[in-house]
């Protein structure tokens, strides 16, 4: 029966990355650039189904890391925009000297490397520390969910140092290469979805190796684990920060792409938003919290535009709908689509 | 006669519960263990000691501590005074996954296995070495795996199973398959909770002789309560009450002894 889905599984990466790579001979500019923003989601989303789906652990913090990323990109792009100036929010909040912990982000060598560094060591302290007392399930949702609530807090108020609530924003190039005309966002818009092609791809490998096994295991039995064992907090550690580092790869290119990283993007409403892109594309399928991340992306624009009032729910009815109907989300209703299509092909 | 051997049984009973000199044979030596909840003292300054290759039964009253006896030696509870030690290590200082790494494998008293993964993936992950991050990542499904897999398949008889969700398995099936899965493990110390509880007569009889096959080279130790079964496969019955050892010898010893007679068997 698992041998069976694997090879849909493949097959569906496939096809997202093929359907991927075509849609700028189809989408506008402007849609496009869309599509790049619903993709730096996607790369959270495939984390939430290597945590959540897989191990049962269930964050809903997982702005925290996107933010990590994207604020890191974010800071190298405005220091090379405004070089060799001071950033501009800064001078309007009156700092007459750049903070010492902005200095690494003057290289972007150093740039990517924390982007991975940063968010890989924050999630594995913090979530060892936490696993290691045995909380999980309801009080490890509640402690991301704070988190990030907090960190929101601390970059509002340090405005100086942050941009505040505004953020960051008005980047021009990246390394000299211009980020903001057509052609620069598409080429941006194939690396992404490459990165994102490769993030797919290790994540299934992942979830298909034993400890993608035990990671079910613990979800179901995680007391029976350590009489198997294993030290089951080193595993849900290691799973938290694999989707840590995937959420910060994202958060860098929303940072790219959109031009712009805030505390909204970052904050409980919107992590809790990419719990909700895994559970309709599919908590257990990989490319399917893909596909998930993008078509709500679209839906909610879509939506937010023909009604600018009430968008919001349409958006909570379709997440109880796909609870309630489809808990496997699209990925399972694809599976058993194929499933009963296999069935009715063999007798004949 | 049988007065006689009473009498052994009480002498021999006493001298355990005095905390007897450690054999040299002995591979784990429980000294005066004692843990309360909330005050109340389920296992209270219990000395036990089990030979290698020996296949010992425990039985007593419900709320005599015999599981939890179990919890302590496998780590799940800590106790609050007294020491288990294990082929030279203190128990009570390791954690579980450290404690089964050693060689102490525990069945629990409802069979607890990996209902969402089949049979052979079940076996998979029980399989011991690499059980880090890095060794479960880079795992493969060897020759030698999956021989060391058919060899326990076979032994447990879930052969024909391997394909199955664990979760479809029968009450005894599962029952098996966590033997297996402890067994794939290669423990020298087996703590079996209630292993034939839900099995139909055929698959006692059967997992009496799994248990007399696998006692060969390691040593067990069983709780249950059919005496039947008990009289099949003992080679010793310790009997506990209100957590402590209240007679020990064979079967026919401690069913003998009056206060055994008492509070257990002749309810």
């Amino acid at each position: 029966m698992s041998r069976l889905f694997r090879q849909p599984d493949t097959m569906a990466i496939l096809l997202v990355v093929l359907v991927l790579a075509f849609l700028p001979a189809l989408l506008d500019p402007f849609r496009l650039n869309l599509v790049s923003k619903y993709m730096a989601f996607a790369f959270v989303a495939v984390g939430i189904v290597l945590t959540w789906g897989y191990g049962g652990v269930l964050s809903l913090g997982q702005g925290i890391f996107f933010g990590a990323g994207g604020y890191m990109m974010a800071m190298f792009l405005k220091l090379e925009a405004s070089a060799p100036e001071l950033p501009d929010f800064m001078v309007w909040s009156s700092v007459d000297k750049l903070p010492a912990w902005w200095e690494p982000f003057h290289s972007l060598t150093l740039t990517l490397l924390l982007i991975f560094i940063v968010p890989a060591l924050l999630a594995y302290v913090f979530s060892y520390a936490i696993f290691k007392k045995r909380v999980s399930g309801v009080y490890f949702a509640i402690v991301t969910l704070a988190l990030a609530l907090t960190l929101t807090v601390l970059i509002v108020g340090q405005q100086g140092d942050t941009g505040g609530a505004n953020g960051i924003t008005d980047f021009r190039t990246l390394l000299g290469f211009d980020i903001v005309g057509d052609a620069g966002k598409q080429t941006l818009y194939f690396i992404e979805t490459a990165v994102l092609a490769v993030a797919m791809a290790l994540a299934v490998a992942m979830v298909r190796s034993r400890f993608g096994k035990i990671l079910i295991a613990i979800r179901d039995k995680e007391d029976r684990v350590r009489f198997s064992g294993y030290n089951t907090a080193h595993m849900k550690a290691f799973v938290f920060t694999v989707a840590a580092v995937l959420s910060s790869i994202g958060g860098a290119f929303y940072s790219v792409q959109v031009g712009l990283i805030s505390p909204t993007a970052i904050g409980v409403v919107a992590s809790i938003e990419m719990v909700i892109y895994a559970a309709v594309g599919g908590r257990m399928s990989v490319p399917g919290a893909v596909v998930g991340a993008i078509l709500i992306g679209f839906l909610k624009s879509y939506l937010s535009e023909t009604f600018p009032e009430g968008w919001l729910y349409f958006l909570g009815a379709l997440f109880i709908l796909v609870v309630v109907v489809l808990p496997d989300g699209l990925a399972g209703l694809a599976q058993r689509l194929y499933a009963a299509q296999a069935k009715q092909a063999q007798p004949r | 006669m049988s007065a006689v051997m009473n009498g052994g049984a009480v002498a021999h009973a006493d001298n355990v519960a005095t905390g007897s000199a450690p054999r040299s044979d002995a591979i784990l030596q429980v000294t005066d263990l004692t843990v309360s909840f909330d005050g109340f003292r389920a296992v209270d300054g219990l000395s036990l000691s089990i030979e290698k290759n020996e296949l010992r039964v425990i039985i007593g009253p419900n709320g005599a501590g015999k599981t939890t006896l179990l919890d302590m030696i496998c780590g799940k509870t800590r106790p609050s005074s007294g020491k288990v030690v294990f082929n030279g290590h203190d128990l009570t200082q390791m954690s579980e996954h450290q404690i089964v790494r050693i060689g102490v494998g525990r069945k629990f008293q409802t069979p607890s296995v990996y209902e969402d993964l089949t049979v052979i993936e079940n076996f998979e992950i029980s399989i011991p070495g690499g059980q880090n991050v890095l060794g479960s990542l880079f795992f493969r499904r060897t020759e030698e795996v999956m021989e060391k897999i058919h060899e326990v398949a076979e032994q447990v008889f879930m052969r024909d199973l391997l394909d199955h969700k664990a979760g479809r398995l029968s009450h005894g099936q599962k029952q098996w398959l966590e033997i297996g899965m402890l067994l794939i493990h290669t423990p020298d110390l087996l703590l079996l909770d209630e292993p034939v509880a839900g099995m139909s007569p055929r698959e006692r009889e059967q997992t009496a002789d799994l248990l007399s096959r696998i006692s060969a080279g390691k040593s067990v130790i069983v709780i249950e309560h059919d005496m039947d079964f008990v009289k099949r496969i003992a080679h010793k019955v310790t009997v506990l009450h209100q957590g402590r050892v209240l007679s020990e010898g064979s079967v026919t010893e401690v069913q003998e002894d009056p206060r055994v007679i008492d509070v257990y068997l002749g309810h």
